[in-house]
């Protein structure tokens, strides 16, 4: 104790510091960095679970380069991608834009939006796969033909599939960003706003010129936000096509669902592992450009 | 900081923007209101359909109507008559719940440490702490399995729960948070003679309660409906959370839609309860994240 | 302090003595198996029958659902968890073999001669280096379910003979709505489901073609049979329109809502056809071919000793395959699950023969085949694609069945070649 006392503010600090760090060091050691080399190293393996492991060195990632279902999975990772989050992202702010204006039950809209962000994925994933049905049961499929519309095969299709399974995973989305779009849009000062009025500026040129540059915190965050839920979709997509993962001819399956079946269905650990080492670049670099920009403040 | 509380808070008592009130009168406010409405409408489409599939009979599960002739809650009965529901739903409230309180205060811990004390190797850990948000639990599930194994943690609700005591995403926002609490506070605290857990959690941890309020809301969130690893790390049915026994209910069900409409109503109706009852402090807590992470 | 440590004294004694009193010999082993409710069902009637004739073994039963037993089982057992005794299916024996994770069972209680006397000769197929590494309670065929009902409507009066017949009569049964949507389907479809059992070992044989070489380890379908079977099979949606293979999600669903005339699936369907109320239905053999070929497809689960069991637990688990690979067990299984019992003695009885629902899938054993699986998932997604491909691209049967050869020899490749 005495050994403490001696200490200066500055060296006590270090030792509370480290005090305060001793159980997530172990943690994060044992139960993040540790499994992470484990899968890295088993990369360079050939595993199949039950056997023992044997080095391949590059194989792996060979094979990967030459496997047409992996780039196609890629393909489809970053279609999620590059379509949920412009879309949901340009949706949840018009939303938030006007709801942010009205004042007639404006607590019950938002609450409304805000719903399926609450719900269970796995549940929900089973109520749309429901509704994509062909007749007689799909819900949309027998609203169209009430109309007397041919039914449309949504999940049976190679190029509606992916679309269809987009769909609830920016539902359940779209109320988190309203809420974040509007916390940031009640973060601008009222100042601005009416200095413009004053200047007699347009509502049009307010929105681009003041509105939105002043959003660019809110929007980053947003945009990183969902990029990486999109880029790790996976809960939906198992889902809605358990009968045929990722199908029909992996139009749908996205990288993750991969790793799960060479790792699960399969049981080649060693290319499953490679495959995470990809998905884990993948997001490290979408990361790192987040961090860069998140970095220059306007 | 103020800005974000006062924002926030105008947000969690439901009030529409200063502007809006103060602004000149608006043209489009009609339109504008009833194309919102339907929009609203059309989100809780899903749910309602849901809802209403779980209090029909079979004979008229897939007709157009929301409300049924003959409403019916048989299928509650049926689904919930072998147990098995609520036996999963304590277990995912019991591991959310635990997993929340034990995520917060470490993460709070962490998060406080690397913002308010200098030492060699800050950076070092925060960089190494971030950068496992990255990693792909998917990576992770084998070599957790093996090592729960070795641990004996298999098929308890310890190993459904010791990947998610801590998360780097909850570190991240608390060290933003604290960033917000002047420092000159702290020192005060010093100088009163508390020691430095004290002054963290009298002192710092009540200045970004709404933020602590906030994480917990992502982590029992979370966790509720996590899937992938309570699947692999549970053997008995006993231990399944609600997302993995949901599963195996409509799998076993093999698509009698009206019973997992059931069982995805049983899934969803907790929350929307709790949402109903919070809805303001969720809302306000999502807002703050937003805000700051 | 004193007392303290008289405390703990007693504490430690008493305990010793508590752990002393408890029957030595009682020994609890674990079986795990997939989730079907009939299965648990039936196990847990042997389980009961088992304790009852051996009270000092306790069997704990633990289930998975379908789609993640093999990841469970797989992770498992080599982390030393899990079950003494364990249900695969037979075409992952020799994975669990050459891990070193089943072990043989004893020839003194499983003579291999026995065996083959008494069992269906599929099973030969789990003896390796002389030992038989595990052994099945029961078999599946596949036969063809029809809605009796919808036959009655269609002034139908038997099931089809021939797959001709089996169009024509579909044609029959399949209503569609104003738009143009199937609103009842004469025969169901799905590759997903059992149909890719059903064209592997059946269709393509009926065509003239055969799936793999003597030795398993080639691809041999791509063939003239083969593009016929596989148009064949297309054509039930693309010309006949008589199915749609996403009506009502799955093939099984459709027929037991009473929508769907005619369905291909295995015997173990029939418990939970069985309480399907309001609907009626028949069993018949599979069709014949085109020269009247008649073929089958059987596949079975086997029950095996893991390495895990050792000692008195290895001892209690030998003594319950001894149980769950008898007649009575079989008979129970049987009834409760209506798979049908390993030995020819016990399933190919006048009696099974001439049951109304067992009867065609009694009779299809006797002319099945078994297809030796090395990665069934992934052989099941080959015919999925082949299908899709000529469905959804529109790509034509010949090159369509020829980029589903090369894409299963890869699988085959992998595994052989080890």
């Amino acid at each position: 104790m005495s050994l403490y006392r001696n200490l200066s503010i500055r060296q006590k600090q270090v030792v509370w510091a480290w005090g305060f760090l001793a159980l997530p060091i172990v943690f994060y050691c044992v139960i993040r960095f540790y499994p992470t080399f484990n899968a890295i190293v088993l990369s360079f393996q050939s595993w199949n679970l039950l056997g023992p492991r044997e080095w391949v060195g590059l194989d792996n990632y060979a094979k990967l380069w030459d496997d047409p279902v992996f780039w196609k999975a890629f393909r489809n990772t970053f279609m999620y991608l590059i379509l949920g989050t412009p879309i949901s992202l340009v949706i949840s702010f018009v939303i938030a834009y006007h709801l942010d204006k009205t004042k007639l039950l404006h607590g019950t809209l938002r609450a409304l939006y805000f719903l399926p962000f609450l719900t269970s994925t796995v549940a929900m994933a089973w109520v749309w796969r429901w509704f994509y049905q062909p007749v007689p049961i799909g819900l949309f499929n027998n609203f169209l033909a009430s109309m007397g519309i041919a039914q449309i095969d949504f999940l049976n299709s190679t190029s509606n599939a992916l679309p269809s399974i987009l769909l609830p995973a920016i539902w359940a989305g779209l109320g988190f960003q309203i809420i974040i779009f509007m916390a940031g849009l009640r973060a601008i000062p009222t100042s601005y706003y009416e200095a413009a009025r004053i200047d007699g500026v347009s509502t049009w040129t307010i929105l681009w010129e003041i509105t939105l540059p002043l959003l660019k915190p809110t929007i980053v965050f947003l945009v990183v936000f969902s990029s990486i839920g999109f880029l790790r979709i996976f809960d939906q997509v198992f889902n809605m096509t358990t009968n045929n993962p990722g199908g029909p001819l992996d139009s749908t399956k996205p990288l993750v669902l991969m790793i799960y079946q060479t790792a699960f269905s399969s049981f080649d650990m060693g290319y499953a592992a490679a495959q995470t080492v990809v998905l884990f670049a993948i997001l490290l670099v979408v990361s790192l450009i987040q961090l860069r920009v998140l970095r220059e403040k306007p | 900081m103020t800005d974000i509380r006062a924002s926030a808070d105008s947000l969690m008592k439901g009030q529409s923007s200063a502007r809006a009130a103060k602004g000149p009168r608006d043209p489009y406010a009609v339109l504008r209101w009833t194309l919102l409405a339907m929009g609203a409408i059309v989100m809780v489409m899903p749910i309602v359909y849901m809802l209403s599939a779980s209090i029909k009979y079979p004979f008229e599960m897939y007709d157009l109507n929301i409300i049924p002739k003959e409403p019916t809650f048989e299928n509650y009965t049926y689904v919930l008559s072998d147990g098995r529901f609520l036996r999963w739903f304590g277990n995912s409230f019991l591991i959310a719940t635990l997993t929340t309180i034990s995520a917060v205060f470490f993460d709070a811990l962490v998060g406080y440490a690397l913002c308010k004390f200098t030492f060699r190797g800050r950076t070092f850990m925060f960089i190494a702490i971030l950068s496992t948000l990255m990693i792909p639990t998917e990576m992770l599930v084998i070599p957790w399995y093996l090592m729960s194994k070795s641990f004996g943690w298999l098929d308890s609700y310890w190993g459904i729960m010791f990947p998610g005591i801590m998360t780097a995403f909850g570190t991240f926002l608390m060290k933003q948070f604290f960033e917000t609490v002047p420092d000159d506070f702290l020192e005060a605290a010093r100088i009163d003679g508390l020691n430095e857990f004290q002054i963290w959690w009298s002192v710092a941890l009540p200045l970004v309660a709404p933020a602590l309020s906030a994480l917990a809301i992502f982590i029992f969130l979370g966790n509720w409906t996590a899937f992938l690893w309570p699947l692999i790390v549970t053997n008995s049915q006993d231990l399944y959370t609600l997302p993995v026994g949901l599963t195996t209910f409509s799998v076993e069900q093999a698509v009698e839609w009206e019973l997992i409409m059931t069982g995805a109503a049983l899934a969803t109706i907790p929350t929307l309860i709790v949402f109903l009852l919070f809805q303001r402090y969720i809302i306000r807590g999502v807002a703050m994240a937003g805000l700051k992470g | 302090m004193r007392t303290f440590k008289a405390f703990t004294y007693a504490a430690a004694t008493s305990f010793a003595a508590l752990v002393a009193a408890a029957p030595a010999s009682a020994v609890e082993i674990e079986y795990w198996q997939y989730i079907f409710d009939a299965r648990i069902t039936a196990m847990d009637v042997l389980i009961d029958n088992f304790q009852k004739a051996n009270p000092d073994i306790t069997v704990k039963q633990s289930t998975f659902p379908y789609a993640d037993y093999r990841t469970k089982v797989a992770a498992a057992i080599p982390a030393g968890e899990g079950p003494d005794v364990v249900q695969l299916f037979y075409g992952w024996l020799n994975d669990y073999v050459q891990a070193d994770l089943i072990q043989p069972l004893p020839a003194a209680n499983f003579p291999a001669d026995k065996i083959e006397a008494e069992f269906f000769p599929m099973v030969r197929a789990m003896k390796i280096d002389g030992n038989y590494m595990a052994l099945p309670t029961a078999v599946r065929s596949l036969a063809l379910f029809y809605n009796k009902r919808m036959f009655a409507e269609a002034g139908l009066t038997a099931p089809p003979a021939n797959l001709d017949e089996l169009v024509e009569m579909a044609a029959k049964m399949t209503t569609k709505d104003g738009a143009g949507n199937i609103t009842a389907e004469g025969l169901t479809s799905g590759m997903t489901a059992q149909d890719h059992h059903w064209w592997r070992e059946v269709v393509l044989r009926q065509f003239g073609g055969a799936p793999y070489s003597d030795d398993n380890k080639t691809v041999t379908y791509n063939s003239e049979g083969g593009v016929k079977a596989l148009q064949f099979y297309a054509d039930l949606e693309a010309k006949h329109g008589v199915t749609k293979s996403t009506f009502m999600d799955e093939p099984q669903a459709a027929f037991k809502a009473g929508r769907a005339g005619m369905h291909i699936d295995g015997s173990f369907r029939i418990g939970a056809l069985k309480d399907t109320r309001g609907l009626d239905w028949g069993v018949a053999e599979l069709p014949a071919g085109p020269d009247g070929t008649k073929s089958n497809y059987a596949s079975y689960w086997v029950n095996a000793i893991t390495t895990k069991a050792q000692g008195e637990k290895y001892d209690a688990s030998v003594k319950f395959m001894e149980y769950i690979t008898s007649d009575e067990a079989m008979q129970i299984w049987l009834d409760t699950v209506g798979e049908l019992p390993a030995k020819p003695s016990a399933a190919m009885t006048d009696a099974n023969l001439a049951d109304p629902v067992f009867g065609p899938f009694v009779a299809g054993l006797g002319y099945a085949n078994t297809t030796v699986f090395v990665d069934e998932s992934g052989q099941r997604q080959v015919l999925v694609d082949a299908i899709s491909r000529m469905m959804l691209e529109g790509q034509s049967a010949a090159d369509s069945l020829a980029a589903a050869a090369t894409a299963e020899q890869v699988i085959l490749d992998g595994y052989y070649k080890k």
